[in-house]
Parts: C-alpha cells; structure tokens; sequence
C-alpha cells in the first residue's frame, strides 16, 4: 500500500496540470476562434517564399 | 455617398500610439475568406495586424493611424466583396463573454476534482467487499475532503451567488436546494471523516456541480454565439449621418451622434435620429413608426424620428434626446402598463423549484424526526439519513431539464434565422394558440418593391435599376435598393420631379414620369405608385407598392392548418388594409388602429383565455408586443419594438416564424417530459433514501443517470424531429 503515498499525489498533480492548462487557455482568448484555428493551421502564408 | 465616414468613434488608441479598430464583417461564406480579408488588410500601408475571427465573423486591427484612414479598411473591404462596418461591444456582449468564461473555469475545476475524487471512492467502494483496511479508507476519505472542499467552494459560486440573491428577494429557485444539498452533503462528510465512519458523499456532492456547469455551459455558449450574431447584425445596419460640425458637413456613424448635433438628412434617405426639423420641407414614410404607408408633410418646427424615411426635400435636422416626442413617451408609458402582466410570468422551472424546495426539505425532516422518535435511530443516525435524502433529491435532473433543452432550442431558432431575446419566451411561444400580425413591414416586406416585376422584359428592368442609382427620388431610391441593381448608367442626368434620363445603346433611356416618358399615365391610381421607364421606343410601367413576403400566404396557410387563431392589425389605413387580409384569407382585420387600440384588441383576445402571440415592427406596435403573451419582431424593426419582443426573425420570409413556433412547441414538450422524469425519478430514489438505504455509490449512480438521460432527451431537439425539420430549413436568401 505504500505506492499509494506517490501515486495519489502524481495522480491529484498529473489532473492540476490539466486544470492549470484550461486556465492558461482561457486566459489567452484560445477559445474565442473554434472554426478559424483549423483553418489557420492550412494557411502557408506565414512561410518565406524563397 | 461621396465622402468617406468618420470612424473615429470607434477607434481605441493604444499607449504605444497604435489604434485598435473592429469591424463586423457580412459576406463570409467559407474558410477560403479568411486568407482573402487578411492578406487584403496587411496589404494596406501601416496595418499591423489584421486577424479575422471565423466563428464570430469579426476582423480585428491594429495600425498606424498616421499612415492609413480607418475608412479605406470598409473601402477595401467592399471591393472584394464584404460588407464591414466597425463594431462597438456592447456591454451585455462583455458580460456575457465574462460568465461563459467563468462557468467554463468553474466546470474545469469541478470535473478535476470529480475525477480525483471517484478515483478514491470506486476504490472505497469496492474494497467493501474485499478487504479494505479502516485505515486506509479513512485517509481517502481525508484526501477527498481535501480536494473537494477548495474545488466546491470554487465551483459553486455561480451557484452560490444565484441562490444568495433569491433568498434576499424572498424567492425560491433552483439553486436554494442545490446550495443546500451541496453544503449538507459536504459537511456530513467532513463530520463522517472526523468519525471514521463508512460513507461520505464528497463524490456525490462534487459530480452534481460538474453536471450542472457542464449544462450551464452549453446553455451560455449558445447564449453567447446568438449575442454575438446579433451584434454583428446591429453593427452591419451601420448607417451613416451628415453632421455639421460647425464648418464644413462630415459623415459619422450614427452611433456616434449626440443631441444637439445638426443633420441633413437628403431626399430619400432614413432619418438617423430623433430631431426637430430647423430648416427645409418635405413629407416623411412615418410606416415604420405607425404603420401609416401615406407619407406625412412636415416642415420646419415638426418633430422627426429615427427609422422613418424622408420624401423629396432635404431636411436640417437637430438631434433632441429620445423620449422627447409625444409618440415616443405615449408608447413608452403603454409598454410600462403592459409589461407590468408580463413580468409575472414564472418560468416552468421557477413554477416547480417554488413547490419542490419546501417539499424535500420537509420530507427529509419528516424522515429524520420519524427515525429518531419513531424507529429508535440515535440522533446522528437520524440526521445522516435526513441528509442523505437532501443529497439524493438535490435537483440535478430538476435543474438540468430545462437549461438543457433551452440550448438546444435557441440552436435550432438560430438556424432558422432566428435570435432569442429572453429564455422565457420560448417557454410563452410554445404555448401560443393566437397570431396577431402587423401588416406593414411584418407581412409585409419593410422596403417597397416592384409589384409587376414579371410582366416586364428582364433587360428593361435592370435598365430601370441602373438608371433610377442615378436619382434622389424617393421611389427610385426604393426601386434601386429592391432590384439590386447595378452600377448606375455614365452621364445619367436627373430632371428633378420628372426623372432620370442616360445615353443607352444609341438612343435615350428615360426613367420617370409618365409625362417624362411619353407615356400614357393610368386613369385610376391605385394603392401602388406608379414609375415609367422607356428605352429603344419600349415602354413599361413599374408599379412600386408594399409586397407581401414572399412566403406569406404559404405561411398563414400553414398557420391556420396548424388551428390557430388569425387576426391582423394595422396601423394604416383600412383601405390599404383589406387588399391584403384578403389576399391572406385573414377574416379578421382592422385598419387605422392606435397603439391604445392595439392594445385592448389583445387583452380582449387574453379575456377569452387566449395565449397571444404578438407579431409587429413600428413603435405603434411595441405596447400590443410587450402587452401578448409572446411577441416576435423582424429585424428591420425600431430600438424600442425589437427590445419588447421576446425573438427576432432575420431576412425577407415569415417563414421563422412559423418555425419559432413549431420549435418552441417541440421544446415545452420535452421541458415538460424532462421534468416528469425527474420527479419520478425522485419518486423512486427518495423512498431508498427514507428507509435509509442510500449508500454514496447508490447516491452516485442515481444521479449521473437521470442527469444523463435528461440531457440526451432534450439533444432529441437536435434530431430529426419531423416539425422542427420541416420548418427550420436554413434562411440562406436574405441579401
């Protein structure tokens, strides 16, 4: 039962992070754009012509 | 227009120098826009940044306001195909993007704790057939307090506020018992840890919170999508003024006067604003405002007001604070009255939270008196069963079966071009057995158009189109706006009073008068005006007149198949009037009604029993739509109308309303189902939890059950419910 004494904290720590990550989420507006982000992600324009 | 409008209202200034502007953007059919607009912004000299929101239709800016206007951005804009005109978040926008971001961070921590704490419970539970040790079972308990006391003190302020402000009003709703059972159930648990006892209810507690914020979610989202669309539509009416600023005449946006500003208001266009007329004569469309399709004279000292269209003179206008005019406080004064009745309306899920509050609470304290006084359990058993049967009746299924459906509602009256005003009203529109319709801009169309556009020669009516761009001529104006037409003919040259003559294909296009056209003018003048057009020795009349919807009689067809009750009122005169109820087949008319009028017609038909539905535009119609029991307005209408109305409908066809309808039945209809469900459920878990035999996974599994089977019958509205589909067919053909 001793792996308990690690396990219950990594697991309460693995689900802060992902808590941590929906707020940091928020906070940057990543939310405010469902349909443009999959689109953006095929645009090239950001990319040098050479 | 000539010259550009001033969009400094709008612009933000950055400490760093740099201006911040937003435009609504209309026109965006597909992905491929969004590349299109942005490389066309940071194409323009000084643009920093343009980046286009795909959900929200929005651009967003920022540049150098010393190298580039903010109006070439609606210029360039234009030329490649979008309407844009700058946006102005309202503050409604801003609180309501606050709460979705609230309910969303709340919902986050609610299902993190749930996932923690069920790791620990399905463990406690299932070591209790094995063998778990006390030990070890007393420090699960311990770390779940841990997790869910912060999570549920965090999760639950939407909650907790809600419930706060409902008892400081000496109300009951949803949210008394569910702060309440969430309370009770932590702090027994807490108190049970304490004692090393078998059960505790931290999970129970914690997944009720998580349930009930994801259904809020879902509910504010929609809220939040229809807000913004309705926004954008508010910003892209985006009409322009010509303001005298004390030397020279600009062109602002109408959100940025203020009284005391002097207009101009051409021939032809819409007054922008209420005002008092300093200099010029003309006659004003007053439709929008009474109903009345004759055009009114007026001159220097009268009063005009916004939505109204002005005839052939040029007026100088001062803008005087609204509710000044008669009309405006008369209406206004009415609206209070009726919307007095209309307050008191209590929502399905008030009505039963009202009765169910005190009913559990009562049964949890019969059932913990009974044990103690009757069946000899100890004090603390006694309370621990009361509790539990708090915990187990805490509306989840109660609370969800309403919001649920609302969201999917307001999703299905979205996509048939529809924005609802207030929740409540899709609970008043389902119950509607009556349709009072307005006649002028509701069945009818809200600009003028063509009467006999298919008895004449297609090319000849583009030709009139193009050549009436070229006039001031109210009736041209209307012509021009309903054919859509094209780029008005080079070297048009406009006779005022007579018409529009243009070089065309060798000879002469002349656009006018009978007289100005050579052409014989109608002995009798009918409802309809009359303009004449004569190009390449051809002649036609062009007959402009008020037309019905294009799907009108189809729609009180269907109406009337559906078995309500027909009537239409009108504030134009009964002559205009009748042509029109008979074209519907609408017995019931009246013509030349006033607002008190309106008025007393409704809550003669409310006497006999009936639910009104209230369907109108002008301000003559705003105390009939806040005095019926559910009112629908369509977009075109003025401020004031729109804000009684309990939906808006977009575009030129009746047909969302027949779909507001059909879709706000379907969704009494499950509302009602839903809450049944929940009280039978209730019905079956509350005898366990009196005989005391609701153990925590009982408790669990009860709830996340019927909160799941509640949340998937309301989806059913998403389906292919038969009426809905039917109806709700996408209104893509607006212009």
């Amino acid at each position: 039962m001793n792996v308990l004494v690690f396990l219950i904290p990594l697991a309460i720590a693995l689900g802060l992070l992902a808590l941590y990550g929906l707020f940091w989420s928020l906070r940057r507006n990543q939310y405010e754009d469902m349909e443009g982000a999959a689109y953006r992600i095929l645009l090239d324009d950001d990319i040098e012509k050479k | 227009m000539g010259a550009a409008p001033d969009f400094s209202h709008f612009v933000r200034t950055d400490e760093d120098g740099r201006s911040r502007l937003d435009l609504a953007i209309d026109g965006i059919t597909c992905a491929a826009c969004l590349p299109d607009i942005e490389t066309a912004m940071k194409r323009l000299p000084g643009v920093k940044l343009a980046r286009l929101n795909l959900t929200s239709h929005r651009l967003a800016l920022t540049y150098d306001p010393s190298q580039v206007e903010p109006a070439r951005f609606t210029g360039v804009l234009e030329a490649i195909g979008y309407r844009a005109y700058p946006y102005e978040q309202r503050q409604v926008e801003a609180d309501e993007q606050a709460r979705f971001t609230l309910l969303l961070k709340c919902l986050g921590v609610a299902v993190f704790a749930a996932m923690n704490i069920m790791l620990l419970s399905i463990s406690v539970w299932s070591g209790q057939s094995t063998s778990l040790p006390p030990e070890t079972r007393d420090f699960f308990h311990l770390v779940s307090a841990v997790i869910a006391l912060p999570a549920a003190a965090y999760a639950g302020q939407p909650f907790f506020t809600s419930a706060w402000a409902a008892i400081r009003q000496r109300r009951l709703n949803m949210d008394v018992p569910i702060t309440i059972g969430v309370t009770l159930a932590l702090g027994l648990s807490v108190y049970e840890t304490q004692h090393h006892a078998d059960h505790a209810y931290f999970d129970s507690a914690i997944m009720l919170l998580a349930f009930l914020l994801a259904g809020r979610v879902v509910d504010q989202a929609m809220r939040r999508r229809t807000k913004t669309a309705a926004g954008n539509l508010a910003a892209l009416k985006g009409e322009n003024a010509l303001r005298f600023d004390g030397a020279e005449w600009g062109l602002v946006p109408v959100a940025a006067l203020a009284t005391g500003d002097r207009l101009l208001v051409r021939a032809g266009e819409r007054v922008p604003a209420d005002g008092v007329i300093v200099e010029g004569k003309s006659a004003v469309d007053e439709s929008a405002i009474t109903g009345e399709t004759d055009p009114k004279p007026v001159e220097a000292g009268d009063h005009v007001y916004a939505g109204t269209v002005n005839g052939e003179g040029a007026l100088t206008v001062d803008v005087t604070a609204a509710g000044h005019s008669a009309l405006i406080d008369e209406a206004a004064r009415l609206i209070e009255q009726a919307g007095a009745a209309r307050s008191r309306y209590m929502q399905l899920s008030d009505r039963v939270s009202q009765l169910y509050a005190p009913a559990v609470h009562l049964t949890a304290l019969v059932t913990g008196l009974s044990w103690w006084l009757f069946f000899g359990a100890s004090a603390h058993d006694a309370l621990v069963i009361a509790i539990s049967v708090l915990i187990i009746t805490c509306p989840c299924a109660l609370a969800l079966a309403v919001p649920t459906v609302q969201a999917m509602a307001s999703g299905a009256f979205f996509r048939s071009g529809l924005f609802l005003n207030d929740a409540r009203g899709l609970e008043k529109l389902g119950e509607i057995d009556t349709v009072v319709f307005d006649k002028t801009g509701t069945l009818t169309l809200p600009q003028p158009g063509v009467a006999n556009a298919d008895e004449i020669p297609a090319d000849l009516l583009e030709l009139a189109g193009r050549l009436a761009r070229s006039s001031h001529h109210p009736l041209a104006l209307a012509l021009a706006r309903s054919l859509r037409a094209g780029a008005p003919l080079p070297d048009a040259r406009e006779t005022p009073g007579q018409g529009v003559s243009a070089p065309h294909e060798g000879g002469e296009a002349r656009l006018g008068s009978a007289a100005f056209c050579g052409a014989e003018p109608l002995a009798t003048e009918t409802e309809a005006s009359s303009i004449y057009i004569r190009a390449g020795g051809r002649v036609a009349r062009l007959s402009i007149r008020q037309n019905l919807r294009p799907d009108a009689v189809k729609i009180i067809e269907h109406l009337r198949g559906a078995g309500l009750g027909l009537h239409i009122l009108s504030g134009d005169r009964a002559e205009a009037v009748a042509p029109v109820a008979e074209k519907l087949g609408v017995a019931d008319w009246r013509g030349g009604q006033k607002p008190a009028e309106k008025i007393a017609f409704v809550e003669a038909l409310k006497a006999q029993g009936k639910k009104v539905l209230m369907v109108g535009d002008g301000l003559n119609d705003a105390p009939a739509l806040a005095a019926a029991h559910a009112s629908i307005s369509p977009i075109d209408a003025v401020h004031l109308t729109q804000g009684q109305a309990d939906a808006v409908f977009l575009g030129d066809r009746l047909l969302p309303v027949a779909a507001a309808l059909a879709i706000s039945k379907h969704a009494r209809a499950l509302m009602t189902q839903n809450l049944t469900f929940a009280i039978v459920y209730n019905a079956i878990a509350v005898p366990v939890a009196m005989a005391g035999q609701a153990s925590p996974l009982f408790a669990a599994l009860a709830m996340s059950g019927s909160s799941i089977l509640v949340t998937l019958n309301a989806l059913r509205l998403r389906g292919p419910g038969k009426t809905v589909n039917l109806l709700a067919k996408p209104l893509r053909d607006q212009p």
